[in-house]
């Protein structure tokens, strides 16, 4: 209460003796802070400069490359592109560049939990439910070893593909091995074109032109 | 976990595996250990989403599961592991040194997969290096696979726990989630694997145990002798694998065992190595200790001790280069002194009163020394009390490293900001290349190259010099300051006591 009535007069009083801290009678304290310090505050002393060398700038390399080669593995998860303009009818058909819901490697599930796993079914949702229990029954049993016997026949060294499965009638596993190529024949995905039809012309012309020995009309 | 700390996670673990997977990942250090449900409903993205990034976080260490006891799975998340992202460079380059390019091209491969097979390791690295050498030359597994075994025996490298064997019933439904179990003598075994062939362009093999890369103390002896210095780093050497990181000191050596380890090229007798010894036992530094007096003297390196110096060197340096050298004068002496009062910091020091003053507000006001009081009489009248400046080392630490921490992401921020700035800019210099590329395959003439090379104007291409000046300083800026994060993080965890 009394020292209330001491504000503005003379400096204030603390509690413990101000001389001892250091600050003598009668000098001026610096004034109060009203406002947030600047963001960029001035530097009184410039800071040292970088270390130099071979092994400063190998490292600099390193860290640099390793930055560029993470972003090509497949441990990158790029966003979903987001769809252009309209839906078409031929996107059904188009090879949605990474298969969406897919890891692209292969991790040793053995040490992973279950629930990580993801179901991928590689052809259409609406087609997987509806095709499977048409195809168990209306598939002839000679039609089911041409197809598998053009399927072993092609694909030799790869792995068990979605349509063995499908006629188990079990859930796919749906990783797809490097360099298996997405079969573009007619019956994997029962319309009558070739997968070629459906290119709408956006990736002609957007590829370098690497060989330049043909001519481009 | 700080939030600069969690901002550095996230600005990280954006840059290396996209922004997916830093959503789920800094979501998960925040929030602790969770499952994936509660994960998928906080962070809002499609549950498959959730399971690749989840997926990628596992694979490369940073993040861990538990199966619960009410049958369900919990992943956390390991914040310091997404830090040491920052060191991979110091990694490959220290496996480069020691292990050459065979070594350096393990780790970075080890590094890049997180977890791999060693016969997928050793396969990966032949190649690579096959593609390097002259044509006709291949490089042969091997020479690769030695290579990857002394890196397992000097705990470079580590094998991931496995899943125990079976020993239920097998028809019994698997668990959602395997336990894995962590074999201590197993850590560091390498499967006998049968590896004949040589590096080719496309190859395969079957899968083995799994491996993972382990950090490696890098000691820096600042003695300026160098006899002294690499008896130093003898015994390190020799102390490498039966020294736990957490150590306080290595193991005792006998001055015979160092004499005998000593690398070939020095050829000093034994008195010699004697008296070195006992110089550096008697150092006030006391990173060398003497044990006892058995086979010639043993020796041990004090780590902590060793540790608690270089820390303080740290310090000392960042006050000296931000408050100037008189500061740093200060400094030391309280150091030294431990506790002084104003006045005996003038006097001490030989600085003219004001200025001494100053200075102490000033460190003071940053936290750097702080007062304690020592009260003379029972009711710590201000007028009857001791007031001593002191430095609380482990207090200064912590908030260097703190701000350490603010740095990088700071650092990494403004690296992105530039190169969103000149994105186009890159964008059109990288096609040109590519451009040029391609036509320089196939011959094109002299001409046409000028041309496609004046495609990017003057201006630009210093435009493009700057930018790239800039990256590769605030790069090699970040490196810097991961070496204080280093050294003050080790000196931090050498206080914290171990049950």
């Amino acid at each position: 209460m009394a020292g209330r009535g001491g504000r503005g007069r003379g400096r204030g009083h603390m509690t413990f003796n101000v001389e001892a801290v250091g600050i003598g009678k009668g000098e001026a304290l610096p004034p109060p802070t009203l406002q947030p310090s600047p963001l960029f505050p001035p530097l009184d002393y410039k800071a040292v400069p970088l270390q130099m060398g071979e092994e400063v700038d190998y490292m600099l390399a390193l860290k640099q490359e390793l930055r560029g080669a993470m972003k090509n593995l497949p441990y990158f998860i790029k966003p979903v592109a987001p769809k252009k303009d309209v839906e078409r009818y031929s996107d059904k058909y188009q090879m949605s560049g990474p298969i969406e819901n897919a890891i692209d490697w292969n991790p040793d599930w053995r040490q992973l939990p279950r629930e990580l796993k993801i179901r991928v079914r590689k052809l259409r949702k609406e087609r997987a439910t509806v095709v499977i229990p048409k195809r168990k029954q209306q598939l002839p049993a000679d039609k089911e070893e041409t197809i598998k016997k053009l399927e072993t026949l092609e694909k030799k060294e790869e792995e068990v593909t979605s349509e063995e499965e499908e006629k188990e009638g079990e859930e796919e596993e749906g990783k797809e091995e490097e360099g298996e190529e997405y079969d573009e024949e007619e019956y994997e995905e029962e319309t009558d074109y070739i997968m070629s039809y459906f290119d709408n012309g956006e990736d002609f012309g957007a590829d370098s032109d690497d060989n330049m020995d043909e001519a481009i009309y | 976990m700080t939030q600069a700390e969690i901002k550095l996670c996230s600005l990280l673990l954006q840059e290396h595996f996209g922004e997916i997977v830093d959503k789920i990942g800094t979501h998960l250090i925040q929030a602790g250990s969770q499952p994936l449900r509660m994960i998928t409903h906080d962070t809002g993205m499609s549950p498959d989403q959730v399971k690749k990034a989840l997926c990628v976080l596992i694979q490369h260490n940073l993040v861990t599961y538990q199966l619960q006891k009410r049958g369900f799975v919990e992943y956390e998340a390991q914040c310091d592991r997404v830090l040491r992202i920052l060191r991979y460079p110091r990694y490959i380059y220290t496996a480069k040194t020691l292990y050459s390019d065979t070594g350096e091209l393990i780790v970075e491969e080890l590094l890049l997969n997180g977890k791999m097979a060693m016969s997928a390791v050793v396969q990966k690295v032949a190649d690579r290096l096959t593609e390097t050498m002259e044509d006709g030359k291949t490089m042969d597994y091997s020479e690769v696979s030695n290579t990857f075994v002394r890196l397992a025996d000097t705990h470079f490298i580590q094998r991931c726990p496995l899943v125990p064997e079976a020993s239920g019933p097998s028809d019994a439904p698997p668990p959602p989630a395997p336990t894995l179990v962590v074999n201590e003598m197993e850590m560091y075994m390498v499967p006998k694997l049968n590896l004949v062939g040589k590096g080719k362009r496309r190859h395969s093999c079957d899968d083995d145990g799994n491996d993972e890369p382990k950090t490696k103390k890098q000691k820096q002896d600042t003695d300026s002798k160098e006899t002294s210095s690499e008896i130093v780093r003898t015994m390190l050497r020799m102390s490498e694998v039966t020294t736990s990181s957490s150590a306080p000191s290595t193991q005792p050596l006998s001055s015979n065992e160092i004499f005998r380890s000593l690398p070939t090229g020095y050829n000093i007798s034994k008195q010699v190595l004697d008296q070195y010894l006992t110089l550096l036992a008697d150092d006030p530094l006391e990173f060398v200790g003497k044990h006892g007096e058995s086979g010639g003297g043993m020796f041990v390196i004090n780590l902590y001790k060793a540790l608690t110096s270089l820390a303080t060197a740290t310090l000392e340096s960042v006050v000296q280069e931000r408050f100037g050298s008189r500061c740093a004068r200060i400094f030391r002496l309280l150091l030294q002194k431990k506790h002084l009062e104003q006045k005996q910091v003038e006097d001490f020091a030989m600085i003219p009163a004001k200025e001494a003053k100053d200075m102490l507000y000033k460190m003071l006001s940053e936290n750097i020394v702080s007062l304690q009081e020592i009260p003379k009489t029972p009711d710590h009248a201000p007028s009857r009390t001791f007031y001593l400046y002191t430095v609380k080392t482990l207090a200064f630490a912590r908030m260097l490293l703190h701000r350490c921490y603010k740095s990088v992401a700071n650092l990494i921020e403004r690296r992105q900001y530039e190169t969103k700035e000149n994105k186009r800019l890159l964008e059109k210099s990288q096609r040109v290349e590519a451009i040029l590329a391609s036509m320089q395959a196939t011959g094109a003439e002299e001409a046409q190259l000028q041309e496609i090379e004046e495609m990017i104007t003057a201006p630009e291409r210093q435009q493009l010099e700057s930018l790239k000046r800039n990256v590769n300083k605030i790069d090699a800026s970040e490196n810097q300051v991961d070496e204080t994060i280093f050294i003050l993080e080790s000196y931090i965890d050498s206080t914290v006591k171990r049950i």
